[in-house]
């Protein structure tokens, strides 16, 4: 209640209504946890029912049916900020709901969980189902409110590996933790291969021969991610194929230090180390690659390492 | 129709306010009831009827107090109704009919200042399967705002262009309220936002209707009732077309909407003109709401008498030959009064 309220107009414990045959029957119904509607000499079923055919102002006639408990939606209002009166005291739905079997449409509360906005399954025509409240009174709010069906379930999964890497990544993972990174030369077509495999991808021979790279590369393509990786948690964040200067073959990393819209294919890079003493065996060692102040270099030197 | 016929003679209405001045509903409406008596040069009224509403005080039978502005001594022929005045003027229309009396007091007075208006129109709501949900008054509004742009595909920005041209219209009228442009305003109730509601208002309003030759002696222009009829449709919303206004459709046929010039609308939310332009056929030619309508001042219980008074307005100065004056009541557009006037002398 506001602060400044100096008259309240209330009738203590509320008034008292009969509620007739009609309505006193859908609520004993709705009490003992079920949904009918009421048939007009027309053959309509209203829900909630009323004493009187809507369209013609006859009786209705004194058949009850079940309808229900799923309906769908014909219309919805979202509720952002509830006030005092509301039912809920966070942001929901109203919603005027068409019970399966019924030919008039319910008013009620629609749950469509914690959202802060409308969530986008919440349209026009879903399909929703009554939750009943297991201290039922006989009184509208018997319903405690609907909630859409289930449309798809969450399937948990997880799996846990001790994954190894393979000799030759080892070994190559020792350099990084050294600071240093190390590729293989193969002995046919005498190409790099970084990180290398221990075998030439291309010739299918095994390889040996290490060589050091230096630190700097070429962007050769890149993609732009808006959605939030743990690796690199804040959008939008670039990955790139970059080409070590020497190497035969592109290796997938970060690009930053620059925005997003001005990487370029051809961009000259130099990989950004963590501190030292930060290091481990592992990759993370390179946060990033980051942009150096040298021309870009022509698309043809680089087209075959797309 | 009768041999009797009845025009809109006199209009007033106050400064209308977008917060409490200090003064009670009676002092809102005495100083409109000292001018339209001078207005008319009536002292005296055949009939009297009011339109308002108990419960924005709070007061049972609050509207009796309102009597002191009028001077019920000797007694006077007096009616109320309790519901906005634009159907006590379609009482004292009907008693005009009868020709026993050939002048009429009509006025209307609300002031939302006080209390919280949404919630207290849960009070006209069935207190079966409604009012126990805590619904207010805004968020079945929304509910009708969403059947009526999903029906028609239209978006939001629709909307927004009603407030817009409503707020515009109503910055040049010294009675509404000195509203801005809609701004970024957050959602109220989805789909609708702050400037899509009506703007809490007190105000008042009053009519003098007469007949016959009366009203020629009373106006230099009287504005002729030539149709009038208001229709309702079933209280629950889910019992018929939220989208659009079969009722409004009725009673402007009844009344013989066609061809009007103006149309003052008894839209206070902005979707309900979209619904109610369509339901009354009113195409681009129509002036609607110059008055700024109710999204520009709704002193409730009198926004639907002002509408009938703004559209006599235009008759008595010329501006228009035909004009409509709308009046809404219930929950989403549930009654509808049509009101047309005309120019041309039907006395």
């Amino acid at each position: 209640m506001r602060s400044d309220v100096n008259h309240v107009l209330e009738f203590p414990g509320g008034y008292t209504r009969s509620v007739g045959p009609v309505i006193g029957r859908f609520l004993s119904e709705l009490r003992d946890g079920r949904l009918v509607g009421v048939r007009t000499a027309g053959g309509r079923v209203l829900v909630p029912p009323a004493e009187y055919d809507p369209d013609t102002g006859e009786d209705v006639t004194d058949e009850f049916v079940p309808v229900g408990p799923a309906g769908t939606v014909t219309t919805w209002s979202w509720v952002a900020d509830p006030r005092p009166t509301h039912p809920l005291d966070r942001p929901f739905a109203w919603a005027l709901i068409r019970l399966d079997g019924a030919d008039t449409a319910l008013l009620h509360v629609l749950d469509v969980g914690d959202h802060a906005e409308p969530p986008r399954f919440l349209k026009t025509g879903m399909r929703v189902r009554a939750k009943f409240r297991d201290d039922r009174v006989g009184g509208i709010r018997d319903i405690e409110c609907f909630r859409p069906e289930v449309t798809s379930i969450t399937d948990p999964s997880r799996l846990e590996y001790r994954l190894q890497g393979g000799r030759a990544l080892d070994r190559f993972l020792s350099g990084i933790a050294e600071g240093r990174i190390i590729g293989h030369r193969c002995d046919v077509c005498g190409q790099v291969i970084v990180p290398m495999k221990g075998l030439c991808p291309r010739d299918g021979v095994p390889t040996s021969e290490e060589v050091e790279l230096p630190h700097t590369g070429t962007v050769t393509t890149f993609a732009v991610n808006n959605l939030p990786d743990p690796r690199a948690p804040e959008v939008p964040f670039v990955s790139a194929y970059v080409l070590l200067d020497g190497a035969g073959l592109t290796m997938l990393a970060l690009v930053a230090g620059l925005p997003a819209d001005q990487v370029r294919m051809g961009m000259r890079v130099r990989a950004a180390w963590r501190p030292r003493e930060e290091w481990t065996k592992s990759m993370s060692n390179i946060k990033w690659f980051e942009p150096i102040d040298e021309p870009d270099v022509p698309f043809d030197e680089i087209k075959d390492y797309l | 129709m009768s041999a009797v016929n009845v025009a809109v003679v006199a209009f007033v209405q106050t400064r209308h306010s977008g917060e409490d001045t200090g003064l009670s509903e009676t002092e809102l409406l005495a100083p409109v009831i000292t001018e339209i008596k001078e207005r008319t040069g009536l002292r005296r009224f055949g009939f009297t009827c009011s339109g308002s509403n108990d419960y924005l005080a709070g007061a049972p039978f609050s509207f009796v107090a309102a009597l002191d502005a009028v001077g019920a001594w000797p007694p006077i022929s007096e009616s109320h109704v309790e519901m906005d005045a634009a159907w006590a003027l379609y009482e004292a229309w009907v008693k005009l009919l009868h020709g026993e009396v050939d002048t009429a007091l009509v006025y209307g007075f609300g002031k939302t200042s006080q209390t919280d208006y949404a919630q207290v129109a849960t009070r006209q709501l069935d207190p079966y399967y409604l009012a126990p949900l805590g619904l207010d008054a805004d968020s079945l509004a929304a509910l009708q705002a969403r059947a009526h742009l999903e029906a028609v595909g239209k978006g939001e920005d629709a909307l927004r262009a009603v407030a817009a041209r409503a707020r515009a219209a109503g910055r040049t009228n010294p009675h509404a309220l000195d509203l801005p442009d809609p701004a970024d305003d957050p959602y109220a109730v989805a789909p609708l936002r702050g400037y899509d509601l009506p703007p809490v208002t007190d105000g008042a309003a009053a009519i003098v209707l007469a007949s016959g030759d009366k009203a020629r002696e009373l106006c230099e222009r009287p504005a002729w009732i030539t149709g009038i009829d208001h229709r309702a449709e079933p209280h629950s919303p889910g019992a018929r077309d939220l989208a659009r206004s079969e009722s409004a459709r009725i009673a402007g046929e009844k009344a013989g909407a066609g061809g009007v010039e103006v149309a003052e609308l008894h839209a206070r939310y902005t979707h309900e003109e979209l619904i109610l332009r369509e339901a009354l056929g009113l195409g681009d030619e129509v002036s609607v709401n110059p008055s700024g309508g109710p999204l520009a001042a709704d002193p409730v219980m009198a926004t639907g008498l002002i509408r009938i008074g703004e559209a006599a307005a235009r008759v008595h100065d010329g501006t228009a030959t035909r004009a409509l004056g709308h009046a809404a009541s219930g929950p989403c557009l549930q009654q509808n009064l049509v009101c047309v006037l005309s120019g041309e002398d039907h006395g």
